[in-house]
């Protein structure tokens, strides 16, 4: 009975950054934007917090900095992806090589090293808080989801650009939005990753936590309460690792099984063997041809397609009497 | 030509303006790499035998890409390439001296043609996202092989993470006293032959073009683009295990955890910078690699800039890379542009 509460706490303890991550990734691809790069937004809060921690003592402080840092670091990747209309999946991959260069860049500049940074205090670490400030999100996540207009402006972006675009809605900026809101919850868990589950920052410790957290949205059908129980089932994996290293079970049952246990169960979810998982319609799609985001300019959906159609036929009849003019 | 050049000028520069910021000199750096890329025969010679994994996933990224997938699984794929290399090689230690080296390269084309064969085949015929797909399968591979190391074929020699010593009959004779580089470098050089041999002059490889171009049209010139979907992700697996051969039989002669730097990531830098083109890749894997050997060095030269510099470098490289349709777009529609275009209106649009 014991040990059974013990494995449900560390399930709960080893899930809380990836309740964040996932929720995240939710809010985004729900949007309509696919979020490879949420391993790299971990490991810029991991690190963010992590030194905010060791000059501002106070944990609290911490978190906040690495959201606003997280969050800053999603605009990016949201410029690339969304306003200047980059392959989602290419510029996500760049960002993740971003983070995962300039982090340790950036540890070399602060502390002298590249791998880790100084241990903090235990009163510059959190306790139990972010557990709770984690299940807070989820909430938070469904009714914004459910209950609010920018919910249902984000949902639609996801699904039917065109009708929030006729409805007179930028949904460029609605998407910028998500990304926002999405960096400023997977910087509270980059933060949890260093002031919660260890008591340092370390080069390697998001650990594909990002990716798990993909996983686990998809597993969760793209809807924040599965999403929960997701996170909840993927944290049970790790955490019986965690347990059974070591043990005399380790000799029968090989630990990388459990390893990859998520990663199999959502290949499986994925395929459609067992209840289908289906993804927001317009995901991975950039804004299409005229709902172009110009910069600096706010025209609406009717003027940009009457001056690309003006525009066009410009240029046919250029073309017509030019090739006359050759005659 | 341009476009990537460009972008690789765009992507220095910037980087070189980290550098700055994080207060090192950025011509220091830049003296560093090119002294460490091009200082010596033996430099250079690294410089090629990092080369030679990146061509590999780079032309299997480039093979998914023209059939309009995105093979984000090249890591896992080259993952068990080599650890169906290393397994053969331990399990038929007594295979006629000619035959291993062969047997052993066809051992690693299987291991990730099969594994690249997955993602394909769920694609193909259960419509799910390769991306998510091979993201997945990057983690499962990870854990078969190092399940494999540490519990199957675990070295008795020393309690390093990496697998017992295959023959010296799989290793492939020096090329070059002091280096690593190997005759899989030339293996690679035919491959991007071969790729471009295969895609442009081939009824299959124009087939895999057209699917990727347009499934629809392709489907009604009687195409199956599922078989096409499938044949894409199986030799983009392939090539992806041929990393194998110059980890194994090049240098090493056994499976070391860890031993790629992301090769298969890096393939995708090298894939978008050589424009889809095998000898684009060819130039973008050189470049890559000349970027991974000269990082190495700026850990023990310069006082702050260390190896994850090539990490930044590269990203740069791909974000430039990867905004350059939408530019050459705003480029196109600007009206400077197009009264260039047109000189008999004399600059003026109506």
């Amino acid at each position: 009975m014991n040990a059974f509460l013990e494995l449900l706490l560390s399930t709960l303890r080893v899930a809380t950054p990836l309740l964040f991550a996932a929720q995240a990734g939710l809010l985004v691809e729900r949007s309509g934007v696919i979020h490879i790069a949420l391993e790299g937004c971990l490991l810029v809060g991991a690190f963010s917090a992590a030194v905010a921690s060791h000059y501002f003592h106070s944990p609290w402080i911490a978190a906040g900095v690495a959201m606003i840092v997280t969050a800053l670091f999603s605009l990016i990747y949201g410029f690339f992806a969304i306003l200047l209309r980059a392959d989602q999946i290419v510029s996500a991959t760049a960002m993740n090589f971003l983070a995962f260069g300039l982090v340790p860049l950036f540890c070399k500049m602060f502390f002298d090293v590249t791998g880790s940074t100084p241990q903090l205090e235990l009163a510059d670490r959190f306790s139990v808080q972010p557990f709770y400030v984690a299940f807070v999100t989820v909430i938070i996540v469904y009714g914004l989801l459910k209950y609010t207009r920018f919910g249902l402006q984000l949902t639609a972006a996801g699904e039917k650009p065109e009708a929030l675009a006729t409805a007179g809605i930028n949904v460029g900026w609605v998407r910028m939005k998500a990304m926002f809101l999405s960096g400023l919850i997977v910087g509270f868990g980059g933060a949890t990753l260093s002031l919660f589950l260890s008591s340092s920052f370390s080069k390697g410790m998001t650990a594909g936590r990002g990716f798990m957290a993909l996983a686990a949205l998809i597993f969760g059908k793209w809807k924040p309460i599965p999403t929960l129980f997701a996170c909840l089932f993927f944290g049970l994996t790790e955490a019986l690792q965690i347990r059974i290293e070591g043990t005399q079970l380790s000799q029968i049952l090989p630990l990388q099984l459990i390893q990859v246990l998520p990663y199999f169960v959502t290949i499986v979810i994925l395929s459609g063997f067992i209840g289908k998982s289906r993804a927001p319609t317009a995901i991975g799609r950039p804004l299409f041809l005229f709902l172009v985001f110009v910069l600096g300019s706010g025209c609406n959906f009717v003027e940009v397609t009457q001056t690309q159609k003006s525009f066009e036929v410009k240029t046919f009849e250029k073309k017509k009497t030019n090739s006359q003019n050759l005659k | 030509m341009i476009e990537p050049l460009f972008a690789v000028v765009i992507g220095v520069l910037f980087s070189l303006i980290a550098v700055k910021i994080l207060g090192d000199s950025p011509l220091l750096v830049l003296k560093v790499l090119f002294k460490s890329v091009f200082g010596s025969k033996e430099d250079l010679a690294t410089t090629l035998f990092y080369t030679t994994p990146l061509i590999f996933t780079g032309l299997s990224v480039m093979i998914s890409l023209h059939a309009g997938l995105f093979n984000i699984g090249a890591e896992g794929q080259l993952l068990m390439g080599t650890m169906a290399l290393t397994a053969f090689g331990l399990l038929f230690p007594n295979c006629p001296a000619v035959l291993a080296i062969p047997f052993a390269i066809v051992a690693a084309i299987i291991g990730g043609a099969l594994y690249g064969l997955i993602p394909g085949f769920l694609r193909a015929y259960r419509g799910s996202h390769e991306v998510i797909m091979t993201i997945m399968l990057n983690f499962i591979a990870s854990g078969v092989t190092s399940y494999l190391v540490l519990s199957r074929f675990k070295t008795t020699e020393n309690q390093n993470a990496e697998t017992a010593s295959l023959q010296t009959i799989y290793r492939f004779p020096e090329l070059l006293p002091r280096t690593p580089l190997n005759d899989s470098f030339f293996i690679a050089l035919f491959c991007v032959i071969l790729c471009s041999f295969f895609l442009w002059k081939t009824k299959l490889g124009y087939q895999l073009r057209m699917v990727g171009e347009n499934p629809v049209a392709a489907e009604k010139y009687g195409i199956s683009s599922k078989k096409i979907l499938v044949l894409a992700m199986t030799l983009s697996g392939a090539l992806a295990g041929l990393v194998g051969v110059n980890e194994i039989c090049g240098v090493s002669g056994k499976f070391r955890m860890g031993f790629s730097p992301d090769y298969g990531f890096m393939g995708i830098a090298v894939a978008l910078l050589g424009r889809k083109k095998p000898f684009g890749i060819l130039g973008a894997a050189l470049l890559f690699g000349a970027l991974h050997k000269g990082t190495a060095d700026l850990d023990l030269e310069t006082e702050k800039v260390t190896r994850d510099f090539s990490l930044v470098l590269q990203a740069f490289i791909i974000l430039s890379v990867s905004v350059s349709p939408f530019i050459r777009k705003k480029l196109m529609e600007s009206r400077w542009m197009i009264s260039l275009m047109n000189p008999s209106q004399n600059g003026v649009v109506k």
